[in-house]
Parts: C-alpha cells; structure tokens; sequence
C-alpha cells in the first residue's frame, strides 16, 4: 500500500489551473523528491495533501484515507514543515515546538532535546525575535520530535546555513531509518541528491519526470569530452548524437545512453588519447526541463510558492 | 555623506507609506472637535447652562478626573473640557504609533538595514520619523483650530486650544523617539509609550482631584501631580479662559530632550539593538498552554485583561456619575432629552444606567470583532496553516476561538454591570444590591453580542478575505444606529437592523423575553453557517 497516492489530480483557482493532472505516488519507506520551480504546484498538491485545500478532480489517498474527509486522524499520523514558518510572536520557542507536537498528539521530550542541541536552537527566545532560519528550526524541531509515519516537508531548509543542512540530512536519514517515508519538496537540488530514493519533477501542474535518480539520468544525455590523435568526423551522422562541438582542442558531444556503446566504438578509430564521460547532474536534468521556460519562470516568481 | 543624508527621501517613503493614516489623522482631528463643538453648542446655548456645567466640572471629582478642570464659562471652555481628553490622548497614540511604525519596526523587520546600506545617514531614519510626525501634527492641530473657528468659537481661545492639543502630539514624540531607541521590537516599544500616556494620565488626575477651588469661584487651581503630566500641560493653558501659553514650553522642553537622548541613542547603539533587551520566555510549554483551548487564552488574555481594566475604571465612574446626573442637568432640558433618548425612559437615573450599559454593550461588540478577527489575521499571516495540519479539526478551532470571543464578552459585560452597579450604590447607598441589579441588567444585553459574534464567524466562512472590513462596518452600522437612530427618528424598520435595538433597555424599561430567545437563535444561525462555510472552504495562502 503506497503512503501517497495521487492520480489525475485537478485544481483550479479561478480561471488558473494550478494542477493539471497530477499524478504522485510514494512508497512506504522512501524518501521522496519533489521538485518544480516557483509556481508550479508543488505546495497546491502538498496543501491538498495537507486538507487544507480541497481538490477538485482526480484520486487522492494518504496514508489510506482521503485527505480531506480524514484529516484530523491523518494529521495525527504525519507532520508538516512549510516552507515559510510563521509563529505567534509572542510564544517562546520552545512553547511553540511543544504545542505544535501536543496538537499533533505528543512528542517525544528526549528527541526533542537531543535535536534543540542539533540544531543549536535556543528555546527561550520569543518567536518574534526568530531570524528566518530558526523559525524553520522551530518546525523541524516540532515535526522530526513527533513519532509519525509521514513527513510532509515543503523546502525546510530554505533559510538554513551549510552545517545544519548537514545536520537537516542526517536527522532525515535517522527518521526513514526508524521505517518513516518523506516527501521532500525541495530547491536544493543537492539535498534532493544525497537523501531522494525517488524524484518527481512537475512543471505547470503536471509531472514531467518521475523515477529513481539512476532512471532519470538513464532517460537523459550523457556528456562526453574526446581528445583524439586525428581530427574525428562522421559524428553527426552517428544515431543518439547530438551538440557536438569543438572545446579547447578536444570534442564534446551529448549521448543518449543507449547509444554509447556505437559512439565509443566509432572513436577507437581516430586514437582516443583522452576520455571523460559524465552522467547529467540533477541540476542538468532540471535545467533542461525549465531552461526552455525561463521568461516563464521570471513572470511567476512572485506567485504561489 | 553626513548623518543626515536621504532624510528628505526616507520622509517621502513615509508620507507615501503612512498616506491615508495620516490624512486620517489630520482630517479626523479637526472633525472630531468641530462636531463636539456643534454639539456641546446645542447642548449648552446659553451663559446660565455652563454656569451650571462649570460648577459640576469643577466640583465633581468624577468630572475632575475625567475632564480635568474647565478654564472660565464660555462656550469654547466647555468645549475643549468635553473633548480634550479624545483629541489629547488621541494626538498622543498616532504620534507616538507612526514615530515607532517608521524607526523600530523599519529595523525589527529589516528593512531599516537594507535603507542603511544605501546612501542614508545614521540620523536619516529616526530625523525623517520626527519631522513627519511634527508635521502632521501641527496640520491637524492647525485644522483643529480652524474647525473651533469655523463652529463659531473665538479665534484667540481657539488656537490657544488647538495648540494645547498640538503639544500634547509633539510631547510624546519626544517620548516616542526614546522608546523606539529602548525596545528592540516595535510592540515593545509601543506599550512603554502607551504606558506613559497612561501614567500620564493617572498623573492629571489625581492632580485635578486633589486640586483646590480658584478664589474667584470659577477655577480650579491643580495640584502638583497634574503638572508633571504632559497631559495635564495642555489643560493647563487654559484655552478660553485666562490664557497661559507659556505652558507650551513645557511640551516644547519634553520635545527637545526626547529628541536629544534618542539621537545620542542612535549614535552609540547598533542597528537592530536595544538598551532593553529582548525578553525570554519558558524552554518548555506548560500543560495547560498545549490544547486550542489553552493556546487561545494565551493568545487573548493579555488584551482582555486590558479591557477588563478599562471598562471597570470607566464603570465605575460612570455608576458614581450617576449621582451627580440630577444635578447636572436639572435645569438643561436639551441634555435631558439627549440622555432619555439614548436610555429610552423619562427617570433621568435609569435612562442614565440603562445608557451607560447601552454603551458597554455596543463598545464591547468591538472586543467580539477584534478577538473574533485574531482567526483571520492568523490565517492570512499562515500561522493557521501549520495548526490546521496538525490533528485540530477545523470546527473545533474556530469553535473555541468562537467561545473565547464570547466568554470574554460575557466577562466584560458582568464586570460593566457590577462596577457601574457598585459606583452608583456607593454614591446612593446599598451596593451590593445596585451591582446585583446592573449585573443582570447587563446581561440580558448579551444576546446582542452574540450576534455580533454570529455575524463576524459568518463573514469569515464565507467571505475571509473580505472579513475584516465588513464585520467592522457590521458593527459601525450597529453602533451608528443606536447612537443616531432615535436622535434621527430614522424608521423603524431601519433600526430593527440592528441587534442592539432588540435587548431590552433595563433597568428603564421591563424584561421581555421574546427578542433575547430571537436574537439568540438568529446568532446560533449565523454561528452554524459561518462554521459550516469554513469546514468546506480552501485556507488560501
């Protein structure tokens, strides 16, 4: 049975439709990656998951129940970090992180120390006087303390520095270690590298990629860089072959995978001195999804999250 | 670059920013005065009138308070007694709210930082504050003085009153831009000036009180206390009377010296800091805090204890007031008929109590809105969103923000009944049996309130974004309908609008039971819906 199951999900705000058949799935166990720049339906399907929003058309189960219909027993069941936290400023912190894991049904007071200390958060002071990053602390603290089955995090560690980003992956990998799945919406595209099983990649409402990271970077070009002894020719005319172009005395070209094998065999020929190959980066399978759309991407920076 | 470079730029940000709290403010001021001056001239249109309101102004020690002591017996006197104390303390909270809304909060949210960065003094910030502030208040001052001239007062009495008010502005100014330097957060820096304004207050007061009677029978010479008030400056000059303008240097001095430490302030102090620092709280919650029920009297006891506050001291004077009603205005038929209309009996007493706790009623609807708007702000501040998706169901948390709302009305209407109830039985006699009777008197007005609660619960379900406005017009409407209506002899139908029609004015006239079940149920309508329309609508960001 899948933590999260969503298909054919539709949402519409106004005359906008902000998610356009979403389809999501998360197994038991995982860490999921959510990625999608600005505007594109990441935090409208997480609020939907959440039952603060209600969807308009298509399937959604968590946790095996609906998300709307259920919420208060699902809620007991996961914990959420937003991406933007914002607290009664008159609260202290460490009220705050009590009462949020109170309403959600307790927390475990050891665990909670253990990560003030982790996080080198100070529980004494107001809300109010909270820099960004530990008001993002504040519900990391308040969810990772919770014994629950899901974590429903939308970019936490935006407003963390180097080290507790570190700190941020290590606790991630001590909750799917003790059997809880994540779902990981994320900008941080290393973070989505060193903890994601799997990906999803949506784009304006809709999911373009999903997969492990292996799959997707099976589905995209590999980059290699010759140097040969004779001039190379006839590249163009090699089937899976593409951008080829002369970089410092050396050629470079874009491969899809399946074809490498030809092209290796089709350099032998001109005496390959020297050889680099590099699989595509995450940040180079995500840029080639938003690359195209990059005026787009400028106009809805200022929309929805 | 000197200290005081951009300070003409960072003054256009703030005129730009603050445009239409600013224009309110000196738009609204010489409106105020120019309709109480229109309206204490109807009440009181001749000499022997105001004799007989100088006497009890200046005997009556719950007058003296209030009021502070009224200069001579001409028109103009009475007006500025009447309305000092609204402009003053008014001139006092805009100043001192726009000095800390364009010096503290421009650094507690940052944006003081990035204006730093640029090419603006050290001095430019806190300069440009203080000459926006001088400015407004001068031009709502010099409005004010035109209005009282315009209402036909005399224009010698009329500046001398409008610069009492003007005074009053620029000497919390001072104070305000020294506040600003000490608290770190702009709340903070906002209740120590609204603290001063309060001290200064109690200071006048106790000052006039204990005041002695001038030899020529009319004044009141007050005692020392008064004059270390900024507020008891202004009363001080005696507009209308025999003018003291002197006392202007007084708030001037305040002025100066406030300036001074807070420059000297801004000069040794980093960006962002404070000479208080900011207060801690508990590493842990305690047990009661961690239900909605706990964290809703955690965020709303601090406000009621405020209200609770004030509408004791103000109930309690009302209730000794009300002895003093006879005398008042025994021989003013004018101000009679306006007091019978408002507590809708001839008995001048009970027409009074019944008024006074008509007023509670109505001013107490605005602590409904408020506490019951404290949802909808946390939602559009996307503090709701985090609670929501923990195991709180919809229904119950805006169930108890619904409870609390009405409990605390049910509290602030209990002790407005028992201390106007204990202020009149002490004057009178007996009490604990007048506070008996006011307490129930004051309850039966409840259901008034419940509506009110019922129709702000509503517009949030169904109209969030749109709620705050309306559920304050809903309640300006209310209170202009009771206030105006009768005076108006609007129809009847109109005024049945309104909930506060319908609860019956006891103690002047009998309990009917019928409209308090119909009210109730009506509220108990709105309450359903309002909870029904939130279950099923999205929380947008």
């Amino acid at each position: 049975m899948s933590v999260i199951a969503i298909e054919n999900l539709v949402k519409t705000f106004g005359g906008v439709r902000a998610l356009d058949g979403v389809e999501l799935t998360v197994e038991p166990g995982e860490v999921h990656g959510f990625l999608g720049p600005n505007g594109s339906g990441k935090s409208t399907t997480i609020r939907i998951l959440l039952g603060l929003l209600r969807r308009d058309s298509g399937q959604v189960r968590l946790l095996d129940g609906d998300p709307w219909r259920d919420a208060v027993a699902l809620h007991r069941r996961l914990a959420y970090v937003p991406g933007d936290v914002n607290l009664w400023p008159n609260l202290s912190g460490g009220e705050a992180i009590d009462l949020f894991g109170a309403l959600r049904g307790g927390l475990d007071p050891r665990r909670r120390d253990e990560l003030l200390q982790r996080f080198d958060l100070d529980p004494t002071k107001k809300c109010r006087t909270y820099s960004k990053g530990n008001r993002q602390k504040v519900a990391i603290v308040a969810a990772f303390a919770s014994n629950v089955e899901l974590y429903v995090l939308d970019e936490p560690t935006s407003g963390l520095d180097p080290l507790m980003e570190a700190v941020f992956q290590e606790e991630v990998r001590h909750l799917t270690g003790a059997g809880a799945s994540v779902l990981l919406s994320s900008h941080v595209l290393a973070e989505v590298e060193a903890l994601c099983d799997r990906v999803s990649i949506i784009r304006e409402g809709r999911i373009v990629e999903s997969g492990t990271l292996a799959e997707l970077r099976h589905l995209a070009r590999t980059t290699v860089t010759v140097e040969t002894a004779r001039p190379v020719t006839g590249l163009a005319e090699l089937p899976g072959v593409h951008e080829v172009r002369p970089v410092d005395g050396r050629v470079r070209m874009e491969v899809e995978p399946e074809h490498l094998d030809t092209l290796l065999a089709h350099l032998v020929r001109f005496q390959v001195r020297a050889l680099t190959s590099t699989p595509p980066t995450l940040e180079e399978l995500f840029l080639r999804h938003y690359g195209e759309t990059s005026d787009d991407q400028q106009t809805q920076a200022g929309g929805t999250r | 670059m000197s200290a005081f470079t951009g300070t003409g730029r960072l003054a256009r940000l703030a005129l730009r920013r603050d445009r239409i709290r600013l224009a309110s403010w000196t738009l609204g001021t010489p409106l105020i005065g120019y309709a109480m001056a229109a309206s204490v001239a109807s009440i009181y249109p001749d000499e022997q009138n105001r004799v007989g309101y100088a006497e009890v102004a200046n005997t009556s020690v719950v007058a003296r308070a209030f009021n502070g002591p009224i200069a001579s017996t001409e028109l103009g006197a009475v007006v500025i007694t009447e309305s000092y104390l609204t402009l003053a303390v008014l001139a006092a909270l805009l100043s001192t709210f726009t000095v800390v809304r364009n010096t503290r909060q421009n650094e507690e949210t940052g944006r003081a930082e990035l204006l730093g960065a640029a090419a603006v003094g050290r001095y430019a910030l806190l300069t440009a504050a203080l000459l926006v502030v001088a400015g407004a208040n001068v031009l709502a001052g010099g409005l004010l003085a035109v209005a009282f001239v315009g209402a036909g007062l005399p224009t010698a009495g009329s500046v001398a009153a409008a610069a009492a008010i003007i005074g009053v502005g620029l000497g919390f100014t001072g104070v305000a831009a020294v506040t600003a330097q000490l608290s770190v957060t702009s709340r903070g820096a906002n209740a120590l000036a609204a603290a001063t304004v309060g001290v200064a207050f109690l200071l006048r007061a106790t000052g006039d009180v204990l005041g002695q009677r001038a030899a020529d029978g009319v004044g009141l010479d007050s005692a020392w206390p008064t004059w270390l008030s900024p507020l008891g400056w202004g009363t001080q000059i005696r507009a209308f009377g025999s003018e003291r303008l002197w006392v202007l240097a007084l708030p001037a001095a305040l002025l100066v010296v406030g300036v001074a430490v807070a420059y000297t302030f801004a000069e040794r102090r980093d960006v962002g800091a404070g000479l208080l620092a900011a207060r801690r709280g508990p590493a842990r919650a305690a047990v009661w805090l961690l239900t909605p029920a706990g964290l809703t009297w955690r965020l709303h006891r601090g406000v009621l204890v405020g209200w609770a506050v004030a509408v004791a001291v103000l109930g309690f004077a009302m209730g000794l007031a009300g002895n003093e009603v006879d005398d008042m205005i025994a021989d003013n038929p004018a101000a009679a008929e306006a007091i019978a209309q408002l507590g809708g009996s001839a008995e001048l007493v009970d027409a009074f109590l019944s008024a006074m706790l008509g007023l509670f009623a109505l001013t107490i609807g605005a602590y409904v809105v408020q506490a019951l708007l404290r949802v909808r702000g946390d939602e559009s501040d996307s503090i709701l969103e985090p609670l929501l998706a923990t195991a709180v169901s919809r229904h119950r948390w805006l169930g108890t923000q619904v409870a609390a709302a009405v409990l605390g009305a049910l509290a602030l209407m209990l002790l407005a009944g028992a201390t106007t109830g204990l202020g009149y039985g002490l004057a009178v006699g007996d009490p604990v049996g007048w506070a008996v009777d006011l307490t129930g008197a004051a309850l039966l007005r409840l259901p008034a309130l419940f509506v009110v609660a019922g129709v702000v619960t509503a517009l949030f379900g169904v109209l969030p974004r749109f709620s705050v406005v309306a559920s304050w017009a809903v309640l300006i409407v209310f209170l202009l309908l009771g206030q105006l209506g009768a005076a108006l002899d609007l129809p009847q139908p109109v005024l049945n609008i309104s909930p506060y029609t319908h609860v019956p004015s006891v103690p002047a006239v009998d309990v009917t039971v019928l409209p308090l079940v119909v009210l109730t149920a009506a509220a108990t309508a709105l309450l359903t819906a309002g909870l029904t329309a939130f279950r099923r609508r999205d929380i947008p960001t």
